[in-house]
């Protein structure tokens, strides 16, 4: 078994850190995951984890100055795209890792039209002639949807709807065959109806071409819909890992748990919602110790000391919490575990 | 019964679209197209919809804040539509709204204290030994600290700033609030501390909302009632309960399953709506919906959709699945 | 909230201010304007014939160069044969801006005239001391004018839109298709030889670029929410307009004011060369420098110190204005 060739993706201890007037912002603080190929992984979190952060990050980028990433590696089919040249990651950008936007509009060029400006990222990285390129766009169109393409190859992004851009915007990344897509929130700016339908785009194309998904969201309904493995993110750390439906059924951080508990479900109505408390820390400002501890009902004095290690808590399930760690819980008398569901 | 705080009727509005050097009048967006529906004094109704679907201007349409094409408002028995500037201004004091955006609402010139102080003295509400103290009151209601006060809105979080904004609203201790989209730009932790403060504030004030939303989960947990709007138009309106669990519009029916639940288990029963949602300059005739409609038949593009009873409360415009009116309603 | 109670109390211009700062050569700059700000302030202290503190003939005489005093008006301080127990203390220049001497035409600069002397003998730095006070006065009030010209008309164009709007844009094209200069020769050409006449055309000429500038910030900030919420709450239109927009329009004006002063001080300059400016003897840049035109092969001086004064006057005011316009630029913030 080769290793480097069952996962796509390998992002190891990934650091990107702003230099900024109230000193280093963390917004990515040794970060690690794996991608298999063929697979779907979702980053979750609530604005400001980091999750778009990491996803520039695997691009090359992140803005420098005032940004700066480091970590072991991002190894990409075994090649760690941090040692890579500026002209080098253009080559994998576009190519090898395509990746989608979550407002469509502000990824097109306004004065071009549709066809064009898809026709130009095949004339650029796969040498098509004008004609033939055309020719490759409308097949791309239709394979995205995109209903009476012919006549909508003369448009121009504004006389198209949100849903339309999406779709061109997918067509356009997936010109080049690439073998991974990193879609950042792609359905968020989107009505509903219109989301449902780019989401099942997105899970067909993948079946066709085997591509991985890298998915930055913060829903998790969406999470639940495509992916196959969830990392969720707060303030620049993964606090857990695991397999979709693993998470899903028992989530072991009390992060997590918070943000399932705070979801309005569709079958209760009028039930007093749970809320974490507090607000998210500001990157310049993270916390010591555990970084979710000021705002956890469960923590312990360890948590405000010792930022907690990454703990296997279950077949392929990882979790960042000393309420997780035997020895830790084992000094307090207690068994390691989340305590049971008690009404906070 | 309760007598009703809000009562809609047949509202419109039309915006003109201009082209042309002479701003010659090209067409209408129909962005309202007959609305018609009533809230008792301190429950929430909801109205639902997609881009376009006209539930903004018909929250603003209702404050005046947008002037309404033709229809009558009625606000506790006063029609607000014909009324002139100087009853408006005082009726403001008894409706108010709220925001979507937490950044955009907040003049970022402006401490906390400003913004509602300002409030209270354009309605000459406490004596004015007393404002500095109920500002305070203010900030308690809706859990800031007393320090917030002497800041700006840009020293706050989101959730903190769409506490503020709620304040502001508050300040002149209305009776109606329009909350338009109020938790849609705010993270999932931070939108349920805001859900629970609007409950708690409509408990203890006797509130009545309107609230306008697109996500189903959070307009399922807050309304008693629910307005599903397509195109400027009510397609099904009724208690939570009967549009959620017995939806009849294709539409609710289609939008219910679109929704993403968060359960990966869930095999549900997907219904994908061809096409996108028509331009409102230029609806498609009879019922907006049958283009895209599963169950359409070649009379829905002629015939009206009026919204007819099909049980108590429960008001749907579907010629194919609620056709006629059983007792003329 | 933690996270935020250390950059407590940031107003914006507080976060403006600090940005500025950053920028040394608009900061050099806002120096240089400071120091003739305080060279027009004290201009008598700096430059006159008469003397601030004065015992002469065993009568005290204080401030003879900011009020005149009778018993000193026509004496002539350089005849004078100095008693015992006499003592004066003078100005930095003793010359007074308009005391000519006609032995002393067109020295070049000596000990005794730093910068030499005009065709009438007059005290060449001396009428540039108070030549400041011209400039930076006609600047500042002009400016002042336009600007609040400017952002009446833009207020109303840009919150009511329509009608109002339309109005006021034509009446802005129309005047932005005159040359204004010539208009202000014009203008001046039929008005009695003052310098607030100046300042007022100078003032009801310029407005029209505020004007612009305020009317698309009104007509952006009319439609965001806090905006809305102010109608919402019942606010008077006034209110509205000048309490909560305008200070949200507020910093492109005070850039364009900025640079405004700079054209102000470079149109009075051009007035006063052409021999339209402030009427004789009163002393300015511009009138130093149009005496120069006669003498230009041998009486540098007269070139090149107003001409100087005039250029690092317009610079620094440029280079503040550039400074206020990068501050505020979020894109450049970090």
């Amino acid at each position: 078994m080769n290793a480097s060739h069952e996962f796509i993706l390998r992002v190891r201890n990934l650091r990107t850190h702003f230099h900024t007037d109230q000193g280093i912002a963390r917004a990515v603080d040794g970060v690690s995951f794996d991608i298999p190929a063929g697979k779907t992984l979702a980053l979750v979190g609530e604005s400001g984890c980091g999750k778009s952060v990491t996803a520039l990050s695997i691009l090359g980028l992140v803005p420098h100055p005032p940004g700066e990433v480091s970590g072991e590696a991002i190894e990409f089919e075994g090649r760690n795209l941090l040692a890579f040249s500026e002209a080098e990651m253009r080559r994998i950008r576009g190519n090898e890792i395509a990746m989608i936007f979550q407002e469509p509009m502000t990824s097109m060029n306004p004065v071009f039209r549709i066809g064009d400006q898809i026709g130009a990222v095949l004339r650029l990285h796969r040498g098509l002639s004008k004609a033939a390129a055309r020719e490759e766009v409308l097949a791309l169109m239709q394979r995205v949807g995109i209903p009476a393409a012919e006549s909508r190859l003369e448009d121009y992004p504004h006389q198209m709807s949100g849903g339309m851009l999406q779709r061109v915007m997918i067509a356009m990344a997936l010109s080049c065959h690439p073998k991974m897509l990193i879609a950042d929130e792609p359905t968020t700016a989107l009505d509903v109806t219109i989301q449902a339908q780019i989401l099942d785009l997105l899970r067909v194309l993948q079946r066709e071409t085997g591509m991985s998904i890298l998915l930055i969201t913060h829903d998790l309904g969406i999470v639940a819909e495509i992916a196959d493995e969830v990392v969720v993110m707060y303030a620049g750390k993964k606090v857990e890992h695991a397999p979709v439906a693993a998470l899903f059924a028992a989530p072991k951080h009390p992060y997590t748990r918070g943000l399932f508990a705070s979801l309005p479900a569709m079958q209760q109505h009028r039930q007093r919602l749970y809320a974490i408390r507090g607000a998210v820390p500001a990157p310049t400002d993270f916390p010591a110790g555990c970084r979710f501890h000021p705002r956890c009902p469960y923590a312990m004095d360890c948590c405000r000391r010792d930022e907690p290690p990454l703990l296997e808590t279950g077949d392929a399930h990882r979790t960042a919490c000393w309420l997780h760690d035997a020895g830790v819980m084992a000094a307090q008398g207690k068994a390691p575990g989340l305590p049971p569901e008690a009404a906070p | 019964m309760t007598p009703d705080l809000l009562v809609v009727q047949d509202l419109v509005k039309h915006f003109p679209v201009r082209k042309g050097i002479f701003s010659r009048v090209a067409g209408h967006v129909r962005a309202v197209d007959g609305l018609s529906f009533r809230i008792p004094r301190g429950k929430t109704l909801s109205l639902v919809g997609e881009s376009g679907s006209g539930k903004t201007t018909t929250g603003r349409a209702i404050l005046r804040l947008i002037e309404p094409t033709s229809g009558s408002v009625r606000f506790d028995g006063i029609e607000v539509t014909s009324m002139n500037r100087q009853d408006l201004r005082a009726l403001r004091k008894r409706m108010q709204i709220i925001f979507q955006d937490p950044y955009g609402s907040l003049n970022p010139r402006m401490t906390v204290y400003s913004v509602l102080s300002e409030a209270l003295r354009t309605h000459r509400l406490p004596q004015a030994t007393g404002a500095r103290d109920r500002v305070y009151e203010l900030l308690s209601l809706v859990g800031l600290p007393p320090e917030a006060a002497d800041r700006y809105p840009h020293e706050f979080s989101g959730g903190q700033r769409q506490r503020v904004g709620i304040a502001r609203a508050l300040a002149v201790e209305p009776e109606l609030i329009v909350a338009d989209e109020p938790v849609s730009a705010l993270d999932v932790s931070i939108q349920s501390q805001i859900l629970n403060l609007l409950e708690d504030l409509q408990q203890q004030l006797g509130l009545t909302y309107l609230f306008i939303g697109h996500d189903l989960s959070v307009v399922r947990h807050i309304s008693d009632s629910v307005a599903v709007m397509y195109l400027g138009r009510i397609v099904e309106l009724g208690p939570v309960e009967a549009v959620f669990e017995h939806p009849v519009h294709p539409y609710t029916i289609a939008l219910l399953a679109a929704a993403p639940v968060p359960d990966p288990a869930r095999k549900r029963r997907r219904i994908l709506l061809p096409g996108d949602i028509p331009s409102p300059i230029n609806p498609p005739t009879g019922c907006h919906f049958h283009p895209r409609c599963p169950d359409a038949q070649p009379g829905c593009a002629r015939c009206e959709t009026p919204l007819i009873e099909i049980s108590p409360g429960h008001w749907v415009a579907c010629p194919v699945h609620a056709p006629g009116a059983p007792a003329n309603a | 909230m933690k996270a935020n109670a250390k950059n407590k109390k940031q107003s914006y211009w507080r976060l403006l201010g600090r940005q500025f700062l950053r920028n040394r050569l608009a900061v050099a700059a806002s120096a240089i304007l400071l120091l003739l700000l305080l060279t027009a302030l004290s201009a008598p202290f700096l430059a006159s014939g008469q003397p601030i503190y004065l015992i002469k003939d065993g009568k005290t005489y204080w401030f003879s160069n900011v009020v005149t005093q009778r018993d000193l008006a026509n004496f002539d301080f350089r005849t004078w044969e100095r008693k015992p127990g006499d003592y004066g203390i003078w100005p930095v220049v003793h010359y007074s801006p308009e005391e000519s001497s006609l032995r002393n035409r067109l020295e070049p600069p000596s000990r005794s005239h730093f910068l030499g002397t005009d065709d009438r003998g007059r005290d060449v730095l001396s009428r540039m001391i108070w030549g400041t006070r011209i400039s930076i006065s006609v600047g500042f009030v002009a400016v002042g004018i336009s600007v609040f010209i400017g952002i009446i008309i833009g207020a109303l164009a840009g919150f009511y839109g329509g009608k109002v709007d339309m109005i006021a844009q034509r009446v802005i094209e129309i005047m932005m298709c005159i040359p204004v200069f010539f208009l202000i020769i014009s203008l001046i050409a039929f008005l009695p030889p003052s310098i607030y006449n100046i300042m007022g055309v100078i003032g009801i000429t310029g407005w029209t670029g505020v004007a612009r500038l305020v009317r698309g910030e009104f007509f952006k900030l009319r439609a965001s929410d806090f905006a809305t919420a102010a109608r919402a709450t019942g606010l008077s239109d006034r209110r509205i307009m000048f309490r909560h927009l305008l200070p949200n329009a507020l910093g492109p004006v005070l850039v364009s004011a900025t640079f405004g002063v700079a054209g102000a001080i470079l149109t009075e300059s051009a007035l006063s060369f052409l021999g339209f400016g402030v009427p004789p003897p009163t002393a300015s840049w511009g009138e130093i420098l149009s005496q120069s035109k006669r003498y230009i092969d041998f009486a540098w001086w007269l070139v090149t110190f107003p001409g100087a004064a005039i250029f690092i006057t317009v610079t620094a005011f440029n280079l503040v204005g550039e400074g206020l316009r990068d501050a505020m630029d979020p894109r450049l913030r970090q």
